[in-house]
């Protein structure tokens, strides 16, 4: 039989999902007596909490409680954070509110209406305080400081500096500079959060149903929070999940809040966020604004980078942040081979919505950088942007490469990538379609990023944050653990467990593939399940679903574990079958002789030898009634004493080209054709990669052209709505034209990378380029919306 | 996202509805399609004491052909009016811009006379309304009144209806030079527009230009249409009189700027449109 | 004149998937709500409660609405149509369920019930669309993980398999 993995084969998710019976975390049953909250929320970028009069609230019928920060301060610890700086966080705002839409209270009565009645009775008094939104404005010394204990707003700067950047400069024939800037959004799950919470008085233990993304080392965060041991808080995640995008990280302190409100009422308590709440308070990506410059040859060969990044987490750092910071440092160079590199890193906080997770995790950040600095480099020494980028890739004859920051890129060929993209006519036709274009006075531009995309993030990355010292005192962190349980039950079923979240990738199918093809049965024979409860299923800090740790990871697990479970039970077939091991097959439902196949039994029966009949297992064999395997890979080292870090265990590729025109009359970026090339190593099932990728390209679109979450100048929130804040509907994402070229990674056993982030990481930067060549300019700012365009082809003094 | 409690009443006549309108007066509401109340009351922006659903109002539910005009009911939904079969006979600008006016799914539920009780300034039919020289029924205890479109809608989200009376529905008029066209531009398919434009061919060398987006109203001027450089500089005063206004999505200038660009071709669109 | 109190809760009947149902509730309770809390009707999704995602969309009469731009008691007395009507009672996928599957339509699957229920409407008014016809209709939803392309070819092929039956 041929393998499953590899083809297309339909999910089996989609049953379900397709008839309204799928089961989100707000359609399972609560407890009898649950109570519902509701979050009341600052007014006020930054301000003193003066007093908060609840009575008239509590008055009223069916209101159980209304929570302070005050309340929890006595019964909660602040969430722990990476970096050591006082900046103090609790699940409520206690005595300050810093950023509008930051919770407050929580009222908590009989239904969801009458919580919100009842909050409108709730009558605080706050003193307002200066607020600094904009990210260079928090550093200067005058600004508003919101952490006073932190004594600044820049509370982390750290240098590195790789190879000998200074000589380079100083023998480079050209240096082209350029800042860079990108804004906050959030790729807003269709989804909200939702979190059920239940407290055991007599374990003091916490049960709670949240649909929670992971990663699981914030579950320790929480529990300190909670001031109980990890086994005391019982975080159970849902079956299905509307949507995360690395949103449902941020849902963790509401995790703590419900829990914590659960204790105060003695009741199981509800919380169901809205979308108002979600746009104004849930999770930003970070804005940066990043210098950067090149020393360069005449003929544009890159000879060093310095990049100084001020990335902007809003009011307070949370875990696991500064990721995006950090999540790239190994790979900074990107798709280039560059030697010498210097980076500054500096965190800075400001009177806006703590940032978090995002899909694309720092790399949409760093590439509009590189990728503009590579444009410009063309334009300043008057060079073809293409052959810019040609003559710096890492070659392939250097594969695997270690980049000048640490990391360890696995495989790939990226200028045959490049080569495969631009051939067949493509560029030829785009350039095509520009002059005639020019020729009609119209404004048109083509545009290319290379993108260098990460998968499976060595949770040792955010240590780098640390100096060499610091880490030898805080002790050893790297590596990354993935785990996967294969079971079989008396009647010889399977079933499989693991350490991730369901989200919508499809995991359930391609786990099934994997898991089928070791044993020879049919995706339809696995049964899957996903829900994740940490008191009973197995699980690491690294457990969940981001960075793309599925296919290196746990698809390598299930792999792992279902070819162990496959060996045993050649074992145990070839006693009953009476051959020899090596002669043992599993394929067709069948365990038989390879050489004879009519010798042979149905998979279940002796599949289920190990309930009915251990006794007749091969002699020494452990029951093979479940196996557990754990993928731990040994490139995932920690940070070396000069900071050179391996951010990631696997490095797919991507390479974009498109052409954009600017509409005449609407000032609309209209993107003419769009070619996206990927390179992710073995495709698991090229359905479900295809869908990841058009998802990850529509959320590039979306950033380039469409979402940003607005303040005003004073701190006020701008994008409220769904009508303010606009995601793309199918008018407004063009055709993409997908390639693809395989280099498997010889990393792991199945050579297959994350492929599910690069195109949040190269559109942007792409369509900001495209964009440049039309106009003819050097500042590109994103979302390039008709009002950002406008104002670059009109000047804004009118 | 909860509504606020209110009291709920449903009519079946609109002497009931009236009744309930002069006893509240300003702390009743009504509930037509929804489609922007019911936001409005989710997010707790408004906050009625009654909402009077006149959606089961039958005498409200026509499309009723007067010859000169066409009359349309306070309950009839835009899709309704989409799928009229006269529509793009008797109605052909009305026709153009109903595609724009939110989506099908909000069409369904959403009424041609609520859009014109909304009062947004960039909104499609108050535009087609006032171009049209449309009027407005409104209906109280008092008596019946016919406003012209331009006497109604005052302002951004302001009208000259008072608080006792219920629209019960508006006249298109038919013209008979059917050369119309338009055009909108809003950041998606469906949104709010930023600048709305429509034009109506005259006769005798002139247009009528219909914008929304510029000022708290739809605006409608008549300029000459044959002459390329005149079009141009009338579209351009009209643009620095209106002055435009800032929010996210558009600068006053960029605004104004559309309507330069996009009115020369509306009208070219109407001039050549097929009669 | 129907007329209730803002604290009264009174019961509200109406046809659900063809089940006569009722329930109590007040008169600012969101048809969306009432559905999902009340009736148990979890199919249907809230993704806005503004009226601009999509995902609560159901069939009021046959027309496809937001549900969370409908009160409850606007539906007194209707017929109220979702996602869980949808497949045939041994679970069979109609032709448009199947169209999703096939074209992997669907990621998170929270987007999915108010799509169907959009075209369930349309393909009905229009069973011969254009692709132009199908991105107008579906561009009044919100999906954040396909980027749409899988959805647009399965309604294609649903409107073909529906229409050639
Ligand atoms: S929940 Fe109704 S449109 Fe979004
Ligand atoms: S499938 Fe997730 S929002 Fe559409």
């Amino acid at each position: 039989m041929p393998p499953l993995v590899g083809t297309p084969i339909r999910r089996k998710e989609d049953p379900a999902l397709l008839s309204g019976r799928g089961r989100y975390a707000d359609d399972l049953p609560t407890p009898a007596g649950t109570l519902h909250g509701h979050v009341i929320r600052s007014p006020h970028p930054h301000a003193d909490i003066v007093r908060i009069d609840a009575r008239d609230a509590l008055a009223k019928d069916g209101v159980w409680a209304v929570i302070t920060g005050q309340d929890l301060r006595k019964i909660s610890d602040p969430f722990l954070v990476a970096l050591k700086t006082p900046v103090h966080q609790w699940s409520l705002a206690v005595d300050r509110v810093r950023y509008v839409g930051e919770p407050v209270a929580l009222v908590v009565a009989e239904s969801r209406y009458l919580a919100e009645d009842a909050a409108e009775l709730v009558r605080i008094e706050y003193r307002p305080l200066d607020a600094v939104i904009d990210a260079q404005a928090a550093r200067v010394p005058t600004a508003p400081i919101l952490h006073p204990e932190a004594k600044t707003n820049e509370i982390s700067v750290r240098r590195f500096s790789y190879g000998d950047t200074k000589s380079a400069f100083a023998r480079a024939d050209a240096r082209v500079a350029l800042r860079t800037t990108f804004p906050r959004l959030s790729f807003t799950p269709m989804e909200c959060y939702v979190v059920v919470a239940q407290y055991n008085s007599a374990e003091g233990s916490y049960d709670v149903l949240a649909n929670f993304q992971g990663p699981f080392s914030t579950h320790p965060v929480m529990a300190r929070a909670l001031r109980v041991g990890g086994p005391k808080l019982r975080l159970r995640i849902p079956p299905d999940s509307g949507g995360s995008f690395g949103i449902k990280l941020s849902v963790f302190p509401y995790v703590v809040l419900i829990a914590l409100a659960a204790r105060i009422t003695g009741r199981p308590v509800k919380w169901v966020e809205d979308r108002a709440e979600h746009l104004l308070a849930a999770s930003s990506g970070p804005n940066r604004i990043t210098e950067i410059e090149a020393a360069v040859t005449r003929d544009g060969r890159i000879l060093a980078l310095r990049l100084d990044q001020l990335e902007d987490y809003g009011a307070f750092l949370r875990a696991p942040m500064p990721g995006p910071l950090y999540r790239m440092h190994g790979a900074i160079t990107g798709a280039y081979d560059i030697a010498n590199v210097d980076v500054i890193n500096r965190v800075v906080l400001t009177n806006k919505m703590p940032a978090s997770l995002i899909r694309g995790f720092g790399g949409p950040q760093l590439y509009m950088a590189l990728e503009r600095l590579v444009q410009r480099i063309a334009i300043e020494l008057d060079l073809d942007h293409l052959d810019v980028i040609r003559r710096n890739l890492v070659p392939a004859q250097k594969m695997p490469y270690r980049a000048a920051a640490g990391a360890l890129y696995d495989s790939g060929d990226y200028p045959r990538a490049v080569a495969t993209t631009t051939d067949s006519g493509r560029l030829d036709d785009l350039k095509r379609r520009r002059d005639a274009a020019r020729a009609n006075g119209r404004k048109y531009g083509i545009g290319f990023a290379a993108v260098v995309e990460p998968a499976m993030s060595n949770m040792g990355y955010l240590s780098t944050l640390l100096t060499a010292e610091a880490r030898d005192r805080a002790g050893p962190k790297n590596g990354a653990v993935s785990m996967v349980t294969v079971n079989i039950d008396p009647l010889g079923a399977v079933s499989v467990t693991a350490d991730v979240t369901v989200q919508g990738q499809g995991h359930e199918t391609v786990l099934a593939q994997i898991v089928a093809d070791q044993l020879g049965l049919r995706p339809e024979d696995i049964n899957v399940v996903l829900e994740m409860d940490t008191a009973k299923d197995q699980w690491s800090i690294a457990a969940g679903t981001y960075s793309c740790r599925f296919t290196p990871g746990t698809a390598v697990a299930a792999h792992l574990a279902a070819s162990r479970m496959a060996e045993k039970l050649k074992g145990i077939g070839a006693k009953q079958l009476n051959i020899l091991p090596e002669d043992v097959e599993l394929a067709q439902g069948k365990i038989r002789s390879r050489s004879n196949p009519d010798n042979a039994a149905p998979f279940g029966r002796i599949a289920g030898t190990s309930h009915w009949s251990p006794v007749m297992l091969p002699e020494g064999m452990a029951p093979a009634l479940s196996e557990t395997a754990l993928w731990t890979p040994p490139e995932l080292e920690p940070p070396t004493r000069d900071d050179r870090i391996n951010t990631s265990l696997t490095y797919g590729f991507v390479f974009d080209m498109c052409g954009v025109e600017i509409d005449p009359l609407t000032y609309q970026v209209r993107v003419d054709r769009y070619v996206s090339m990927h390179d992710a190593g073995r495709i698991l099932n090229p359905m479900i990669a295809d869908g990841q990728m058009r998802g990850a390209f529509a959320q590039g679109i979306a950033a380039a052209l469409y979402e940003e979450f607005s303040y005003s100048d004073e701190g006020a929130f701008l994008s409220g709505t769904f009508a303010d804040y606009l995601i793309p509907t199918v008018n407004e994402i063009p055709p993409v034209e997908m390639l693809h070229q395989e280099t498997p990674s010889p990393l792991t056993p199945l050579g297959a990378k994350g492929l599910a982030e690069g195109n949040c990481m190269s559109v942007p930067a792409c369509i900001a380029n495209a964009i440049a060549d039309a106009l003819g300019v050097a500042d590109v700012r994103i979302p390039a919306t008709p009002r950002r365009i406008h104002a670059l082809m009109e000047g804004s003094g009118r | 996202m909860k509504p606020r409690p209110f009291d709920y009443v449903r009519p079946e006549m609109v002497d009931e509805a009236i009744a309930v309108l002069a006893e509240y007066g300003d702390e009743a509401r009504v509930l037509a399609g929804g489609q922007s109340l019911l936001a409005m009351l989710n997010l707790r922006l408004a906050d009625p004491t009654v909402l009077v659903d006149i959606s089961r109002i039958a005498a409200l539910d026509e499309i009723v052909d007067h010859g000169d005009t066409i009359e349309v009911g306070a309950a009839v939904t835009q899709s309704r009016l989409l799928a009229w079969p006269r529509l793009a006979e008797k109605l052909p600008l009305v026709a153009a811009v109903l595609p724009f006016v939110g989506h099908f799914q909000t069409r369904n539920k959403g009424t041609i006379c609520g859009s014109v009780a909304h009062a947004d300034p960039s909104s499609e039919i108050p535009l087609a309304l006032a171009i049209l020289d449309g009027k407005v029924v409104l209906r109280s205890q008092r008596g019946t009144r016919m406003l012209a479109a331009g006497a109604f809608q005052q302002d951004m989200l302001t009208t000259a209806r008072a608080n006792d009376e219920l629209i019960t529905a508006v006249h298109f008029p038919v013209l008979s030079d059917r050369r119309v066209a338009f055009r909108e531009v809003a950041r998606r398919h469906g949104d709010f527009a930023i600048v709305a434009v429509a034009a109506l061919m005259e006769g005798k060398g002139a247009v009528r230009l219909g914008v929304g987006g510029l000022s708290g109203r739809p605006e409608v001027r008549s300029i000459a249409s044959t002459n390329g450089s005149a079009t141009r500089d009338a579209v351009q005063q009209m643009a620095a009189e209106l002055e435009g206004y800032d929010d996210l999505h558009a600068s006053a200038a960029m605004r104004r700027d559309l309507l330069c660009r996009l009115a020369p071709v509306v009208i070219d669109e109407a001039f050549r449109c097929a009669a | 004149m129907r007329r209730i109190a803002k604290d009264e809760r009174t019961r509200i009947r109406l046809t659900l998937n063809g089940r006569a149902r009722s329930a109590e509730t007040e008169p600012r309770t969101l048809l969306s709500d009432f559905l999902r809390y009340s009736l148990g009707a979890t199919g249907t999704h809230v993704g806005c409660e503004h009226g601009v995602c999509g995902c609560c969309t159901v069939l009021l009469d046959g027309t496809a609405v937001r549900s969370c731009l409908t009160l409850a008691v606007q539906a007194e007395g209707r017929d109220v149509r979702t996602v869980e009507s949808l497949a045939a009672p041994d679970g069979a996928l109609n032709a448009l369920q199947q169209a999703f599957q096939n074209h992997h339509a669907l990621q998170c699957g929270f987007c999915t019930p108010g799509i169907l229920m959009s075209f369930t409407d349309y393909l009905k008014r229009n069973p011969k669309p254009s692709e132009a016809d199908i991105r107008d209709v579906l561009s009044g939803h919100l999906c954040r993980c396909t980027g749409y392309a899988g959805i647009v070819s399965a309604l294609l092929e649903a409107a073909n398999r529906i229409e050639s039956r």
